[in-house]
C-alpha cells in the first residue's frame, strides 16, 4: 500500500520533470516561430503598398521626401559589395593564418596567436566601430585624399578585420581534423611539408574552411553598428568612396524618428535581411551535413 | 606536434627539390608567416591604441557617477548598473531554459524528428543577427507586450540571443558524461529526474558555467539588439525599477555608441571602450580556465 503510494508519486514527479524540460526544448521553436511571425507581419504591408519589384529594384531611397520613395537595391548592394570585400581580404589571410596555426606554429607561439584571434573574436562591435572612426576614417581620408573618409570602403575595411577571427577559429579546427595518414602518404610521395599543407591537407577540410567563409559571410551581413559608425549612412547606390547604407544601418539608423510608411518600409528591409541569413543557414546546415557524412 | 621530425625531413631531402619548388614553399610559408603576424599586430594595434587613449581617461569620478549637464559631469555608474542588470535578468530566464532544452535534448527525447527541429530552431537562433533580434524584441517585448522601452524588455531580448550559446555548451557537457554514470543510477533503482539531479548535471556544471560566462560575454558587447529595445536612458535605477516594465537605459556599450556618434565626446567613448576590453579579456580568460576544467 505504501510503496505503491510512494511508486505512483514518483511516476508522478517523473513525468512532471519530462513535461517540463519538454516545453523547456519547445520554446527555441516557439522564439523561431514568434520572430518570424512578427517580421512578416509587420515587414509584408510596405512591400504590398510600394510593390515588391519597386522596393527590391528600386534605386532611389528618400523617405522623408515630400514624395517619398522607397527602393532598398542601394541598401541591399551595399550589403553585398561590403560583404564580398571584407571576404577578399579576410578569406585568404584567415586561411594562411589557420595553416599556419595548425600546421605550422610552434606551441607557444600558436597559443599567443591563437588568444590574439579570441580576443579579436570578443572585442564587441561598438569598440571596432570607434577603432574604426578614429584611425581607419581618418586614415582613409588622408591616404586617398577624400573629402570625408566614412565610406563603403572604411566599413570593408572594418567589416574584414571583424571577420577575420571566425575564419580563423573554423578553419584552424577543420584543418586539425585531417587524418594525419592523408599528410603523411603526401610526405611519403615526395611532397614538401609545405606542399602537402597546400595541396593535401587544405582540399581535404575544404568543406570545413568553407563553412568559415559562410558563417563570415552571415557576420558580415548582420553588422550593424561599427558599420553605422563608419560607413557615413547616406542612402546612395554603392561607390567604393561614396558614403553609403547597409540592409542593417538603413534599419537602425531611421527607426529612432520613422513613422508610417517610413516605418513599415524599415520593417520590410529587415525581413529582406532576415531572408538573407535564413539563406545562408540553409547553406550552412547543407555545408555541414555533407561534412558529417563524410 | 611532429613538425620537428617533418623538418628532418625536409632538409634530408632538400637537395633533389627543385628551386621552383622551393621558392613556390618559401612564398607559401612566407604567406602563412605574415597573415598570423598580421592578425596578432592587428590585436595589439587595437588594444593599444584604445588604452592608450582611454586609461587616462578611466576616473573614479567617472566610475561612480551619473552624467549631469547642470554639472558638466559625465559619469557612466548608471551604464554599468543597466549592463549587470541585463546580464542578470537576462540569464534568469535563459538558463533554466538553456539548460533544460539541452536536458531534453541529450536525456529525455526519444522523438529523433522533435530532436532535429529543436536542433534546426536553435541553430536558426544563432545565426540572426542583433539587430534583428533588436527589431524582433521591439515588436515583441516593447510593443506587443507592453514593457515599453524598458531594460526588461531589452534583457528578455538578449535571453532569447543567448539561448543557443547555453543550449550548445550544456549539450557539449552532457555528452562528455559517461552513459555508465547514467546506467548505475538507474540500475539502483533512481528515476530519470533523480538520476538527472544527482549524477548528470553536477558531472555537467563546468560545461553549464561555460555557457554562463559565453553568455555574459556576449551580453556585455551587445548593442544593436539593445537599441530600441532597452533605450538610452543614463538614470541611475535601483534593482527593483530594473525589473519594472517601462525604465529604459543603456548599456555600456549602447554608450559608447551614443558618446561617440551623437555627442562626438571621444575621450569618454575611448574610457568606456578600455572597460569593455578589460571585461573581454577576464572572460576570454575564465572561459578558457572553464573549458580546461570540463576536459579534465
Amino acid at each position: 500500500m505504501d510503496t505503491t503510494a510512494t511508486i505512483k508519486k514518483q511516476k508522478g514527479i517523473e513525468n512532471f520533470f519530462h513535461t517540463m524540460f519538454l516545453i523547456f526544448g519547445l520554446f527555441s521553436i516557439a522564439f523561431v516561430l514568434f520572430i518570424t511571425i512578427f517580421l512578416v507581419i509587420s515587414g509584408v504591408p510596405a512591400i504590398t503598398k510600394i510593390g515588391f519589384f519597386k522596393f527590391i529594384f528600386g534605386t532611389k531611397w528618400a523617405s522623408t521626401a515630400s514624395n517619398p520613395s522607397f527602393g532598398i537595391l542601394p541598401f541591399i548592394l551595399t550589403s553585398v559589395y561590403g560583404t564580398c570585400g571584407a571576404l577578399l581580404v579576410s578569406v585568404p589571410v584567415g586561411i594562411f593564418c589557420a595553416a599556419y596555426l595548425a600546421k605550422m606554429a610552434p606551441g607557444p607561439v600558436a597559443a599567443v596567436v591563437r588568444e590574439a584571434v579570441d580576443l579579436l573574436a570578443g572585442i564587441p562591435s561598438v569598440v571596432y566601430g570607434l577603432f574604426g572612426m578614429i584611425i581607419i576614417v581618418p586614415g582613409v581620408r588622408k591616404l586617398f585624399n577624400l573629402p570625408d573618409g566614412a565610406n563603403l570602403f572604411s566599413a570593408t575595411v572594418v567589416l574584414a578585420i571583424m571577420v577575420l577571427p571566425s575564419i580563423i577559429s573554423e578553419s584552424e579546427t577543420a584543418l586539425r581534423a585531417v587524418p594525419k595518414e592523408y599528410e603523411e602518404g603526401s610526405l611519403a610521395l615526395g611532397a614538401t611539408y609545405t606542399e602537402t599543407i597546400f595541396k593535401v591537407t587544405l582540399p581535404a577540410a575544404r568543406s570545413g574552411v568553407l563553412t568559415s567563409v559562410i558563417l563570415g559571410t552571415g557576420r558580415a551581413i548582420g553588422e550593424a553598428m561599427a558599420v553605422m559608425m563608419v560607413a557615413g549612412n547616406v542612402a546612395n547606390m554603392p561607390g567604393i568612396f561614396r558614403s553609403v547604407r547597409f540592409l542593417t544601418t538603413a534599419v537602425a539608423s531611421e527607426m529612432s524618428y520613422s513613422s508610417g510608411l517610413q516605418r513599415q518600409a524599415l520593417f520590410s528591409i529587415a525581413l529582406v535581411l532576415f531572408f538573407f541569413i535564413i539563406l545562408i543557414n540553409v547553406v550552412l546546415r547543407k555545408l555541414t551535413s555533407k561534412g558529417e557524412v563524410k | 606536434m611532429d613538425a620537428a621530425g617533418t623538418a628532418d625531413l625536409i632538409i634530408t631531402a632538400k637537395e633533389k627539390i627543385s628551386v621552383k619548388r622551393r621558392v613556390k614553399g618559401a612564398v607559401l610559408r612566407g604567406l602563412m608567416y605574415f597573415a598570423a603576424a598580421l592578425t596578432t599586430v592587428l590585436l595589439a594595434a587595437i588594444i593599444g591604441y584604445i588604452f592608450y587613449r582611454g586609461v587616462p581617461y578611466v576616473t573614479w569620478n567617472l566610475l561612480s557617477t551619473k552624467p549631469s549637464l547642470l554639472d558638466d559631469n559625465v559619469g557612466i555608474l548608471p551604464n554599468i548598473l543597466n549592463t549587470l542588470y541585463i546580464i542578470v535578468i537576462a540569464l534568469v530566464f535563459a538558463l533554466p531554459i538553456g539548460i533544460g532544452t539541452a536536458v531534453y535534448l541529450n536525456e529525455y527525447a526519444t522523438n529523433k524528428k522533435l530532436v532535429r527541429i529543436i536542433e534546426l530552431a536553435t541553430e536558426t537562433l544563432s545565426g540572426i543577427p542583433s539587430i534583428i533580434y533588436g527589431l524582433a524584441g521591439m515588436l515583441i517585448f516593447v510593443q506587443a507586450l507592453n514593457f515599453g522601452t524598458s531594460i526588461l524588455a531589452g534583457a528578455l531580448t538578449l535571453a532569447v540571443m543567448t539561448l543557443p550559446i547555453i543550449i550548445r555548451t550544456t549539450q557539449e557537457a552532457l555528452k562528455t558524461v559517461p552513459d555508465s554514470y547514467r546506467e548505475g543510477a538507474l540500475a539502483l533503482g533512481s528515476g530519470r529526474w533523480h538520476m538527472v539531479r544527482t549524477v548528470v548535471l553536477p558531472c555537467a556544471m563546468d560545461g553549464i558555467v561555460t555557457g554562463i560566462i559565453l553568455s555574459i560575454g556576449r551580453i556585455v558587447g551587445e548593442s544593436a539588439a539593445l537599441l530600441y529595445t532597452a533605450g538610452m536612458a543614463n538614470e541611475i535605477l535601483n534593482p527593483v525599477k530594473a525589473v519594472t516594465p517601462g525604465n529604459p537605459g543603456a548599456t555600456l556599450t549602447v554608450s559608447l555608441y551614443m558618446y561617440a556618434k551623437e555627442r562626438g565626446q571621444f575621450n569618454v567613448a575611448f574610457a568606456i571602450a578600455v572597460i569593455l576590453l578589460l571585461i573581454t579579456f577576464v572572460i576570454n580568460v575564465s572561459a578558457k580556465a572553464a573549458a580546461r576544467k570540463l576536459r579534465k
